[in-house]
């Protein structure tokens, strides 16, 4: 929450910041009534889903960025390099083996795959200009067919593998419905965890050093950035003081808030690293690039800017890394669901990004990290509001996929309309 | 027929004039029957197969004739119609019809409430006009969602359609209670050599395209035609577009409604909750494959489309299962199929708005 953008609440009236937060509000409210009425959820389960989510989840949100940066819309073709992690991941786990080596392998194995699928379907997003978004979706459908021709049929009746083997299915062709991840399982989760209360200890209270040392001058604010006016920035520091206190209170009474899920840093780290660089590209040539293309692809090819070539590179990465973010989705999971683990991927991962209030044109990751954690709160809590206000569990789930669905058809409606009527007004 | 003129001027442009993937697949398709006739499949059997599936899918795939010709693109949103044509059975069984009663109040009612539908869904499209093929289907995915909602909290209570425990309706309901599986299809049906000829369905089929054939000779089809051709000019020449994008996405809704009634009883089954999610996707590619592109269609394309694409389908499974035993291909190879060919008909669309 301390992360909640603050820097738009200047010179901005109220109404304004509402209206262009609106969707992240009302997941915001939908969550905060779920506590109001549901009773089954304490703080530690609550806690504890969320950001085991978050860090499942997390690199497969971020993926979606770059393309968003480039003009692509949102990228529901990641499923594809979901399927390239789990090809990865299939071809890993049939040598039996496991481990940290075993999920380094998998990267390995995964990227130049992601890679040439993103190609490829950077080449079709490229002939089916203005039309990526659905085309995005259909393409994920279809290599969902290849996808499922490969693991049932060529595996098997054309590359030879044992009979036997416990992931072959008993016939000898196709590979059974799940993969068991043997020790790729928490292989990153098992490298270094901290308790939950700890980590909150150190982040805010890092943040609020750093904000009093801010506001005293005793370091000088970055270059450019604006002075932060208003009661903003105390509102933050006092949210981190608060959890400094609450954590420091859970740590001493071991209370019930210690049962939180640790924090697997090799996880947070990886994500970490992935904020970095898709950062760090936006500032070089390439990312200035994905910007101009983004914005205009006239006047980005008028001036010398490769469009086609730049949206398949944006495409590959944003492949590359779903496919990355799918194995440590999986390796958090446990089992390969071969047939459909990946299926709904994309639009749990748009969703998300859109819930964060990123736009078609518009993304950061701002936006994937809140997202993440807001849409992830819905999806908890629907099924507890549905029981704890009509008695059916069922309603509530049925009503989150309703909210994802939603959510991307109401970004998606908003943003074209707003769009045609400023053509309209300037034509 | 218009083939057998255009030999002369060499294959390549016949192909051009069918178009490729119809002719890729319908190679496809005689391949499969060459080789399920090599291996003794029983062949009357698949043709009565495909017949009956032809004929139940045929008017959800009509359903994209109108919106495509008006410049909306294939109706991606078809669940919208779907679910209107679900809630009139759903209403019909309720209120205790049996039978040919019950189909024919229910193709009342699915009219009245897609006309609605089919408003509001046109008023969305006219909004979003450059997009409309992504928001439509999400469209089409929020209202199958909202539509899983309503069918559990309905306060219907009839014994054909209840759980036996709680509240909501059962996934799928059976017709055989009411009298109505398989009601339009055994209309006048006959056998000839094995192959079993379901007419009452193939002459609703066919009453239904020559509708819309008529439709599209009339005043305002021919308007919404020239809208979607080029809707600059149709709207310099006084034509209101946006109005007769809206006529053309209510028969759209409309027929997509009757559709799943026609389905459902030559099914025997009403099926609700997530099944009509993907539906529209087979229906598009099925015109797809008959020729049609992301803004011209015709009836024909709908008929030789819906046959080709189910007869691939059903022909596909057995051959399938005896040449790799234990494998079940047929789905797969469905997969490939359907959203191929809408992707290589989504990079025939010019970008831009122009």
């Amino acid at each position: 929450m301390v992360k909640l953008d603050n820097k738009n609440t200047e010179k901005m009236s109220l109404y304004t910041w509402v209206m262009n937060n609106l969707v992240t509000l009302i997941f915001l409210a939908f969550t905060l009534f779920g506590f109001l009425v549901a009773e089954g959820v304490s703080a530690d389960y609550f806690l504890t889903e969320i950001t085991s989510r978050l860090y499942r989840n997390g690199i497969l949100v971020l993926s979606l960025i770059i393309p968003v940066l480039a003009g692509l819309g949102l990228n529901f073709g990641i499923v594809i390099g979901a399927m390239a992690g789990q090809i990865a991941i299939a071809i890993v786990r049939f040598f039996d083996m496991g481990g940290l080596g075993g999920l380094a392998l998998t990267f390995i194995i995964s990227a130049p795959l992601a890679a040439i699928f993103g190609y490829f379907t950077g080449i079709l997003y490229n002939k089916t200009r203005g039309q990526e978004m659905i085309a995005s979706l259909i393409v994920g459908f279809f290599a969902n067919g290849l996808y499922q021709f490969l693991f049932l049929f060529v595996v098997g009746a054309i590359i030879p593998v044992p009979k036997g083997h416990p992931m072959i299915m008993p016939n000898g062709i196709g590979i059974r419905m799940s993969i068991d991840m043997g020790t790729l399982k928490y292989s990153l989760e098992n490298i270094l965890e901290v308790p939950f209360m700890w980590g909150v200890l150190v982040v805010a209270g890092v943040m609020l050093v750093v904000m009093l040392l801010k506001r005293f001058n005793v370091i000088k604010a970055k270059k450019g950035s604006k002075r932060q006016v208003g009661i903003m920035p105390w509102v933050n520091m006092g949210l981190c003081a608060v959890l400094v206190v609450i954590s420091i209170h859970a740590i001493v009474t071991n209370s019930n808030l210690m049962l939180v899920k640790k924090i697997p840093i090799g996880t947070v780290v990886i994500i970490l690293l992935v904020c970095l660089f898709t950062e760090l590209i936006m500032k070089t040539k390439l990312g200035q690039d994905f910007r101009s293309v983004g914005q205009n692809q006239h006047i980005a090819e008028v001036s010398g800017i490769n469009v086609d070539r730049t949206r398949i590179i944006a495409t590959i990465i944003s492949t590359v890394l779903a496919s990355w973010g799918m194995i440590i989705y999986l390796q958090n999971m446990g089992t390969l669901s071969t047939y459909s683990a990946h299926t709904n991927i994309g639009m749990f991962a748009v969703a998300s990004l859109l819930v964060g209030g990123a736009s078609l044109s518009k993304a950061g990751i701002k936006n994937a990290i809140v997202g993440a954690v807001l849409f992830n709160a819905m999806f908890i809590m629907s099924p507890a509001i549905g029981q704890a206000v009509f008695g059916q569990a069922l309603l509530g789930e049925y009503f989150r996929t309703f909210m994802m669905y939603g959510v991307i058809g109401v970004a998606l409606g908003i943003y074209v309309w707003k769009n045609n009527k400023q053509s309209k007004t300037t034509l | 027929m218009s083939e057998i003129v255009e030999k002369r001027s060499g294959i390549k442009d016949t192909i051009n004039k069918i178009g490729l993937p119809t002719v890729i697949i319908a190679c496809f398709f005689i391949f499969l029957l060459v080789v399920s006739a090599v291996i003794k499949l029983p062949l009357a059997t698949l043709l009565s197969d495909m017949l009956k599936r032809g004929g139940m899918n045929g008017l959800l795939v009509l359903a994209m004739v109108p919106s495509i010709q008006s410049g909306t693109g294939p109706n991606f949103a078809l669940p919208i119609g779907i679910e209107c044509g679900l809630f009139a059975i759903v209403c019909g069984i309720q209120f205790g019809f049996t039978g040919m009663a019950l189909i024919l109040f229910t193709g009342a009612l699915a009219i009245v409430l897609a006309t609605i539908a089919g408003y509001i869904y046109g008023r969305l499209m006219n909004a979003v006009k450059g997009s409309e093929m992504a928001i439509a289907t999400y469209t089409g995915f929020s209202i199958s969602a909202v539509m899983c909602l309503a069918w559990l909290m309905v306060p219907f209570n009839s014994d054909q359609m209840r759980w036996m425990l709680g509240d909501g309706l059962r996934e799928t309901i059976q017709l055989d209670g009411v009298g109505a599986a398989g009601i339009i299809n055994n209309f006048l049906s006959f056998e000839v050599a094995g192959l079993k000829i379901p007419t009452g369905l193939l002459l609703v089929f066919a009453l239904f395209c020559f509708i819309v054939w008529v439709f599209f000779r009339t005043k305002t089809g021919i308007a919404i035609s020239a809208g979607g051709i080029n809707p600059k000019f149709a709207l310099a020449s006084g034509l209101n577009t946006d109005r007769n994008r809206i006529i053309a996405n209510i028969l759209s809704t409309i027929l997509g409604s009757l559709g799943i009634i026609l389905y459902s009883q030559s099914y025997g089954y009403v099926q609700i909750y997530n099944a009509p999610l993907m539906m529209a996707f087979p229906a598009v590619a099925a015109v797809l494959i008959g020729g049609a592109t992301a803004s011209r269609a015709k009836v024909s394309h709908v008929i030789i489309g819906v046959f080709l694409f189910q007869g691939i389908l059903t022909t596909a499974m057995p051959v399938a299962n005896e040449l790799f035993a234990g494998t079940d291909l047929s789905e797969t190879l469905r997969m490939i199929i359907q959203n191929g060919i809408i992707l290589y008909a989504l990079t025939q669309v010019k970008g831009g708005n122009d």
